[in-house]
């Protein structure tokens, strides 16, 4: 579903993503781990279309970000780190336009959005400004609008950051359930979360991976623990400084 | 299809907050109380607006236009819902049309609600009405100018204010250097050549000939043509700042 080949990013003479390959398939959440400034977010933000890459190739569902972004970004439902909406909408208005966007109409549009605020547990705010909702519930009305148009593929960057633990336990959940359909990328900085959600991770950082397998391999790496391994391949540069 | 779902999207933020209705509202204000005290409308005893009313619109709007359109895009930069306009099936040029024309909309009703000036001439006299609507042609070129040109100075920008400052300024470049007093003050000192040319470079030679009437061909031009360039530009710079 994900087809990501040689993908390279310079920003001017800095380069954030060098050379990265990776594939998810359909029933695969793919965990993307990274100290911060590894590359992750430009790597996501490539994948969905919103940067042009600089060298490489990516595909989804068979269809090239590159050649095609309209036909790919269809296939692609995205959830941005910082969670960004439109603060003068309400949470219902606000799916409706994403909607819309999304080429729905009609009762298959009324439908759609019905069903993300089911999915993402917005009733109680679907008519409420957005400019008055807490972190919590911003971020889960931008999952929402990722999963309209039930999309082949889902990029979400750091879906529980900023939760309460109760939600972060029913994203993760909604995540594992959506992640038998589809193929899943997901960043997070939350090793744990690897073990409850992930099927894979990638360990990236300086813009290459530098880990790759199950969460049982990794942790086998690591000695037993992940975090060994995470800070074994993410801090050699600052160990060699 | 995104271009309408957009342009709505945009209207409805405009009328969902006081900006639209605040702008009207002053618009309106100004543009007949200028009229009727420092137009000195009742003085020219001429049942015409191209003096005392239509003179004072590109005054006005090159201050207003930009405060409707300062947010077009530094508001996306700054909230990052440009990230998540990038990555919907839309182009973007789709994006910068349907913004655009929300705008153009808003000041097209702030126009349209300056009606009771058109009644009273029509009241005291026989005014040329095809003269009025083509005053009227003029303004909202006008602004759909200015509008453009805060479009793109605003895509630069996360900061509203910055790109207010900047676009009321060459807005009002644009403005001064076609006005009356400046012309005949230049014409002092400068050759008649160069004079004539930076005349035709500002909004008000071309307005002024639409106020009488007048619509020719290269004013329509200018403005289409500097609209035009402004809204790709702003395509090329939303572009770029991803490159």
């Amino acid at each position: 579903m994900i087809e990501v080949n040689s993908l390279t990013k310079r920003f001017g003479h800095k380069v954030a993503v060098d050379n990265l390959s990776f594939s998810v398939k359909k029933g695969e959440v793919l965990g993307f781990l990274g100290p911060n400034g590894a590359g992750k977010s430009t790597t996501m933000r490539m994948v969905t279309g919103f940067l042009p890459v600089t060298e490489g190739s990516i595909e989804i569902g068979g269809v090239s970000m590159i050649a095609k972004p309209m036909a790919a970004k269809k296939k692609i439902g995205y959830l941005p780190e910082s969670a960004p909406l439109y603060n003068d909408m309400t949470v219902k208005g606000f799916l409706k336009f994403c909607a819309s966007m999304r080429g729905l109409g009609g009762s298959s549009r009324k439908d759609a959005v019905e069903k993300a605020i089911e999915t993402c547990f917005l009733q109680s705010v679907a008519h409420q400004s957005i400019e008055t909702l807490s972190k919590g519930y911003r971020h889960r009305t931008c999952l929402a609008q990722s999963l309209l148009h039930d999309p082949e593929v889902l990029v979400l960057d750091e879906p529980t950051d900023g939760l309460d633990p109760n939600q972060k336990r029913e994203v993760r959940k909604l995540i594992r359930n959506l992640g038998k359909e589809k193929a899943i990328l997901f960043s997070t900085h939350i090793l744990e979360e690897v073990h409850e959600v992930c099927t894979r991770a990638v360990i990236v950082d300086q813009g290459t991976i530098v880990a790759d397998g199950t969460p049982e391999e990794l942790t086998k790496q690591g000695g037993g623990s992940l975090y060994d391994l995470f800070h074994k391949v993410t801090t050699s540069e600052i160990t060699a400084a | 299809m995104n271009t309408w779902t957009i342009f709505k999207r945009e209207l409805s933020s405009y009328f969902s907050q006081p900006t639209a209705y605040a702008i009207i509202v002053i618009f309106s204000l100004l543009s007949i109380g200028l009229t009727f005290t420092f137009g000195r409308f009742w003085d020219y005893q001429d049942a015409s607006l191209n003096g005392s009313f239509f003179w004072w619109h590109p005054l006005i709007l090159m201050i207003l236009a930009p405060a409707v359109s300062m947010r077009l895009w530094s508001d996306e930069h700054r909230s990052g819902t440009i990230e998540l306009l990038g990555t919907l099936p839309v182009t973007m040029r789709s994006a910068i049309l349907g913004k655009f024309f929300a705008a153009a909309l808003v000041w097209l009703l702030a126009l349209v609600l300056t009606f009771p000036v058109v009644n009273t001439v029509n009241w005291l006299g026989a005014p040329d009405n095809w003269a009025i609507f083509s005053g009227y042609l003029g303004s909202f070129l006008v602004c759909c100018t200015f509008l453009a040109i805060t479009s793109l100075v605003s895509a630069f920008t996360r900061d509203q204010v910055v790109a207010l400052i900047v676009s009321v300024s060459l807005c009002f470049l644009l403005t001064i250097c076609g006005i009356d007093p400046v012309i005949n003050e230049l014409r002092r000192s400068w050759t008649k050549e160069s004079v004539d040319l930076l005349a035709s470079v500002g909004v008000y030679s071309h307005f002024q000939e639409a106020t009488r009437g007048l619509i020719r061909f290269t004013s329509l031009i200018y403005f289409l043509g500097l609209i035009t360039v402004c809204l790709i530009g702003t395509n090329l710079v939303l572009k770029s700042q991803r490159a």
